[in-house]
């Protein structure tokens, strides 16, 4: 079944009205200023994810640090193997214990999941923490019923009948503008199409109520046309539910449209953390810059794509001091051979001490509107 | 569905024809003479030609298929130094070397058989999969590299070896005999349990591995780590969302594996004294008896083509992906 299946590129009636309602709002949202009395739901501490392999220790997350309050969107973002996936995975405890070694902390509503037991880690997943995918067609299971699906996610956590269960699971489908909840809640996966199937994969997510919803990539393997949609359901099902989303992307383009806050993660390090509009606005950490200037034009006369050289580094054998360095072309801006030789903290660098970069650069606002800004497509 | 099953009956018949005309061309038209045969080192020449007129072997190849499909379906008459038998369908001929119906004969053999594989691969259908699924749990460790390696050593000894074995040492097992089910269970069960046993054990070994390898498959899934994210019992991740994936590619393995075994049994029979086909056959096939042969032929024929359908349908209901039109 196709993405263009009528009922997924035809926006739903309710879905219209609310966009125009809600242009205004998202603005509002974004330009809300960070308080930093505001009381965090989820609060990371010195996380470090590591793989132990026969070649040697993976270093997947060196120390992640962050934290989220409800009602906020952080978008985590960075190249594929810059950690946001398996630090958001151990967000819920998925990383099978045998083959992980995990510290630090990680706090959600004040329990700790760091060290939960398996007992503890059911109630907890789901109730108050749930995920959604990046690829909905493999992350249903196949030979359920997305109803059963849904009813088995609410009765994990509800002592209900069946029937309330579905009844649940008909009204949540609803609720994420799939229409004619009572017949689709029978079907399988493979009956519905792509963008159905990730509103089908919310729904599930979000049917014990969960205060903190993680959506890792969960338009990537959409057609774009439905990725907007998808976008707008989880900007206006976060309003409903007062929950904290954590956003895993690695498109900026979305990141601008959702986020409040933005945290750019590089080699299992965050880079560079912040309000969005001041991080798109201005960014401070050269690799930011890079992300910047790879996304194509979309306006104007086509020039030639600017990809940041090099690859990122092997998390078996990290590159001394600044992890970015052997990619970055301001090293020797640097004196003292610093980037070689230090591992910069992640400190405010401006005046700005709402926001922090991990970035030896002097004056890398100055650089930026300099250098950068005017070869940005 | 009932339109595909219809369109699977029809071509399963008629993979059956195809099967019996090609085995018929290979025994009945080989340069052998099955009157020679039957008739014996002292023969005269009339007793002979009597036995050649009786099993229309002086007729054209065609008009012999012919006949033996007539008394597949009708049945027909032998005759036979003046005396005139009359075989009714589905007749497949008469033993040359007892002289009885071949229908009687596989009739008493096929249900023994039966009985064998039933039993037998319910064991290790459901042991091999008990084991692969744990071993798939716990891989890695040393466990699992245990119920790996004695199923390689269980698989790689010949299968007969393990059936003398359970014959020669396993002498607490009830005695081996045949006892029809209907007759008295009980001496069912336990008469077949020794080749249950044997039959169970060394095949289990594969159904240990096939189990473990797609258990691990489904446990590396995305759909695996939704459902641990939902927050239910890992228990129930790998037996409810795990094992149901896992088990679509092993029942269709066993499906196919059933009928051969069910033409494969010779070394179980032949150790434990059961009276089942692959005994009949390979007696048959020492004596030349050409028409058990080839009853022998349609047999497993048509319960290897039935068997696929079996699996084919049991597909959908496995898999709602699969949808039979």
């Amino acid at each position: 079944m196709s993405d263009n299946d009528p009922t997924t590129s035809v926006p739903q009636g309710g879905n219209m009205t609310d966009q125009t309602v809600r242009a205004p709002q998202t603005i509002e949202r974004t330009k809300r200023v960070r308080s930093e009395g505001e009381e965090a739901y989820l609060e990371v501490t010195d996380l470090h994810v590591q793989f132990p392999t026969a070649d040697g220790k993976v270093q997947a997350v060196q120390g992640l640090s962050y934290s989220l309050p409800l009602r906020r969107t952080l978008a985590i973002v960075g190249e594929s193997g810059s950690g946001k996936s398996v630090s958001s995975m151990a967000i819920l405890g998925l990383h099978d214990r045998k083959s992980t070694w995990i510290s630090g902390s990680i706090k959600v509503g004040g329990k700790e999941v760091v060290g939960m037991s398996e007992k503890e880690l059911m109630s907890y997943r789901g109730a108050d923490a749930a995920m959604i995918f990046q690829d909905p067609q493999s992350s249903l299971h196949p030979f359920f019923t997305i109803g059963d699906q849904i009813m088995e996610s609410y009765r994990a956590h509800h002592r209900v009948s069946r029937r309330a269960a579905k009844a649940r699971a008909i009204d949540m489908l609803g609720r994420v503008g799939i229409p004619n909840p009572k017949r689709r809640v029978e079907q399988y996966p493979h009956e519905f199409s792509g963008g159905m199937r990730q509103r089908a994969m919310i729904a599930m997510a979000l049917v014990n109520d969960p205060k903190l919803l993680i959506a890792d990539e969960p338009t990537t393997a959409l057609d774009v046309t439905v990725q907007a949609q998808i976008l707008d359901l989880i900007a206006d099902l976060q309003r409903d539910f007062g929950s904290a989303v954590v956003f895993i992307t690695h498109d900026l383009g979305v990141v601008a449209e959702i986020a409040d806050d933005i945290l750019v993660m590089y080699a299992g390090n965050a880079v560079e953390h912040g309000p969005v509009d001041k991080i798109l606005g201005t960014p401070l950490h050269p690799y930011t810059w890079g992300l910047l200037e790879s996304i194509p034009a979309v306006s104007g006369t086509p020039g030639p794509l600017h990809p940041i050289p090099g690859s990122p580094p092997s998390l078996l054998a990290m590159p001394s001091g600044c992890a970015f360095h052997p990619r970055c072309e301001f090293r020797d801006r640097v004196g003292g051979d610093l980037c070689r030789t230090l591992k910069p903290e992640l400190i405010p660098r401006t005046a700005d001490l709402g926001r922090t970069s991990r970035c030896h650069l002097k004056e890398p606002d100055k650089v930026f509107e300099t250098e950068v800004l005017p070869r940005l497509p | 569905m009932l339109l595909y099953i219809l369109r699977r009956v029809i071509s399963a018949i008629s993979v059956v024809i195809v099967t019996v005309v090609a085995s018929f061309v290979l025994f009945f038209l080989a340069p052998t003479d099955p009157a020679g045969v039957i008739c014996g080192p002292r023969c005269t020449p009339e007793r002979l030609h009597d036995i050649t007129e009786s099993l229309n072997l002086d007729q054209p190849p065609i008009e012999q298929i012919g006949l033996y499909f007539k008394g597949i379906v009708v049945g027909r008459d032998y005759t036979s130094g003046g005396v005139t038998r009359h075989c009714s369908a589905p007749c497949l001929g008469y033993s040359y070397v007892l002289g009885v119906p071949v229908t009687d004969l596989l009739a008493k053999a096929v249900p023994v058989t039966l009985s064998i594989v039933l039993g037998g691969s319910i064991i290790y259908l459901g042991f091999g999969v008990l084991i692969g699924t744990i071993a798939a749990r716990v891989r890695g460790t040393t466990l699992d590299r245990f119920a790996v390696g004695s199923s390689l050593v269980i698989g790689s000894v010949p299968y007969f070896v393990v059936a003398l074995i359970i014959a020669l040492y396993a002498t607490f097992l009830p005695k081996s005999q045949y006892v029809s089910f209907f007759t008295n269970p009980v001496q069912w069960a336990s008469g077949l349990l020794a080749a249950w046993l044997c039959l169970g054990l060394t095949n289990s070994a594969s159904y240990t591995r096939y189990s473990r390898a797609s258990m691990i498959e489904a446990l590396g899934q995305d759909y695996t780590r939704t459902a641990r994210s939902k927050g239910i019992s890992e228990r129930r991740v790998v037996y409810r969302h795990g094992l149901r994936a896992a088990m679509t590619p092993v029942i269709t393995i066993f499906g196919v594996d059933v009928a051969y075994q069910l033409v494969n049994t010779i070394f179980t029979e032949r150790i434990f004294q059961l009276p089942g086909l692959g005994l009949r056959l390979l007696n048959a096939f020492n004596q030349y008896d050409l028409p058990v042969l080839m009853g022998g032929v349609i047999v497993g024929a048509t319960v290897l083509v039935v068997m696929n359908l079996v699996v084919d349908i049991l597909y959908t209901v496995l898999d709602p992906r699969v949808r039979l039109g």
